[in-house]
């Protein structure tokens, strides 16, 4: 149970009468890596949403580092990052300048270093005092992951970190967080639509549709279980006939 | 609990703005020198022409530099929320330990500097250009600064809880508050000057006893305390509706999950 970092239970959200996370349960353990899935609209950017805080549940619990959410949100946050392709830093401040106000946000300690090393780690010391917005989505991809990684994450949640970069970047990103997660036993959530991306990181997936978890386990074995030549056609089966799938486990 | 890095960090945020661009510093100088001159030069011509002996300069431009330092409060809280807005940086913000509280005390601060640096260069420039000499009110000066500081900060939390509510459509509200303000607060003209109907909402802008304060201290060298104090618990009040307002605001966007998708509202 002390390797338990993110606990949810029975998550809910609803907007109006429109239900996009369905009374979801699972739990990420440290220095795993797992995938949520699902078609667009599914919930899964809702679920991350609610697990950064910055959407309230409707129902449900969300136990981070066994605490709960909604009485130790500051705490846990300090503990917690993110990088998404939706959520881009200020581009009208240079990179350091924006590492610099985060760190001080996340409390870092020994700031001035942290960045330095994150700058050199992530091959941005050129692009320090260039503004934010004036990079490639190549180079922004790796000002956020610097941002995420900046105050050492127990919990680090990525949608869709590697949308609209180029493999070589993906790759540099995914062998990053892997051996971040390894090294620091840091739990990680990450959303992706590349099913090669999810095979080479996730220790585990969950397929999300319709705002529930219909399916779950190790995805290169997975195929296999329900029949499919890959984790694509997979996905596709369950974006298409989420019920049918379910049915025939 | 209140974390001093963060209120800090959104702080300095702005100082680098600042920094990174000739044009922001300049938005402090410009409008209120533009202002300051063009009523300058109307009142001393009044003062000429007219031959009076009422003295229209010592009446009105100190309004002016008061009433100017009021909006740069004002927008030194919204002004740097709209900041966000514009940059969508409200997923990074909010989903870091920041608080609420500690994002409005670092506009707060903010707003301290912006409107201090303003207030001096106006007073220093109407020394300079129009021989008039603000300080002639003395220690009064506080308890008016005081009284449209706190007021200003209401209206700039107001404005701010107003565009998070409503998102960015609603931003003109922010540059609208200030002027929309300034003929209910009798700033140019005494409280009588208006309609008696408009006389009775005036009484209830703090920003209307400060300005009629300092009308009664040139006119007659005295000052009503009385009238000064419930400009100053009127701001106080509206300081804590607005950041009632304000939270609420928050707590709906949250339900809502606005902030993911601020752009659209």
């Amino acid at each position: 149970m002390n390797d338990m970092i993110l606990a949810v239970e029975n998550l809910r959200k609803t907007y109006g009468g429109v239900t996009a996370v369905d009374g979801i349960t699972f739990a990420v353990q440290a220095g795993e890596i797992v995938g949520l899935l699902g078609p667009n609209g599914a919930g899964k950017t809702t679920t991350i949403d609610m697990i950064l805080g910055i959407v309230e549940p409707s129902g449900g619990m969300i136990r981070v580092f066994g605490q709960d959410f909604r009485t130790h949100r500051a705490v846990i946050l300090a503990r917690v990052n993110f990088a998404a392709v939706y959520a881009h830093l200020p581009g009208n401040t240079t990179v350091r300048q924006n590492l610099f106000i985060f760190g001080l946000l996340y409390g870092v300690s020994h700031l001035r270093e942290r960045i330095a090393a994150l700058l050199k780690e992530f091959n941005l010391e050129k692009l320090a005092r260039t503004k934010t917005g004036l990079l490639s989505s190549g180079e922004q991809s790796r000002v956020h992951l610097a941002k995420a990684l900046l105050n050492e994450p127990k919990l680090l949640l990525m949608d869709e970190p590697t949308a609209s970069i180029d493999p070589s970047d993906s790759e540099i990103i995914r062998e990053k967080i892997k051996t971040y997660a390894k090294q620091n036993r840091a739990a990680v959530l990450w959303t992706s639509h590349d099913m090669y991306e999810i095979e080479s990181v996730c220790d585990r997936v969950l397929f999300i549709s319709h705002g529930k978890i219909v399916l779950e386990g190790d995805p290169r074995e997975l195929p296999a279980l329900y029949g499919k030549k890959n984790l694509e056609e997979l996905f596709i089966a369950v974006a298409r006939e989420p019920l049918s799938l379910h049915v025939s486990v | 609990m209140t974390n001093i890095k963060h209120i800090f960090a959104i702080f300095w945020r702005q100082m680098l703005l600042m920094r990174g661009n000739a044009f922001r510093p300049l938005n402090l100088f410009y409008f209120s020198a533009l202002e300051l001159f063009l009523w300058g030069v109307l009142t001393v011509y009044l003062d000429r022409t007219t031959g009076t002996g009422f003295h229209f300069v010592s009446l009105v431009l100190g309004a002016v530099i008061l009433s100017s330092f009021m909006s740069r409060v004002v927008f030194g809280i919204s002004a740097s929320f709209l900041e966000d807005v514009w940059t969508r940086n409200f997923i990074n913000l909010f989903s870091s330990p920041l608080s609420l509280h500690e994002y409005i005390l670092g506009f707060v601060v903010v707003s301290i500097v912006e409107s201090s640096v303003s207030l001096v260069f106006m007073a220093v420039l109407a020394q300079i250009l129009l021989s008039y000499h603000i300080l002639s009110f003395g220690l009064l000066l506080v308890p008016f600064a005081a009284v449209l500081f706190v007021f200003g900060l209401a209206m700039g939390i107001f404005t701010t809880a107003v565009v998070m509510r409503f998102g960015p459509s609603a931003e003109m509200v922010v540059w609208s508050i200030p002027p929309l303000l300034a003929p209910f607060s009798a700033v140019f003209y005494p409280l009588s000057a208006l309609p008696f109907t408009l006389q009775k909402i005036a009484y209830f802008i703090p920003a209307t006893h400060v300005f009629e304060g300092m009308r009664g201290v040139v006119l007659t060298g005295s000052l009503d305390w009385q009238s000064l104090a419930v400009g100053f618990a009127l701001a106080v009040l509206y300081c804590i509706i607005a950041y009632w307002f304000l939270y609420r605001s928050y707590k709906s966007v949250l339900r809502r999950g606005t902030f993911a998708r601020f752009a659209t509202e």
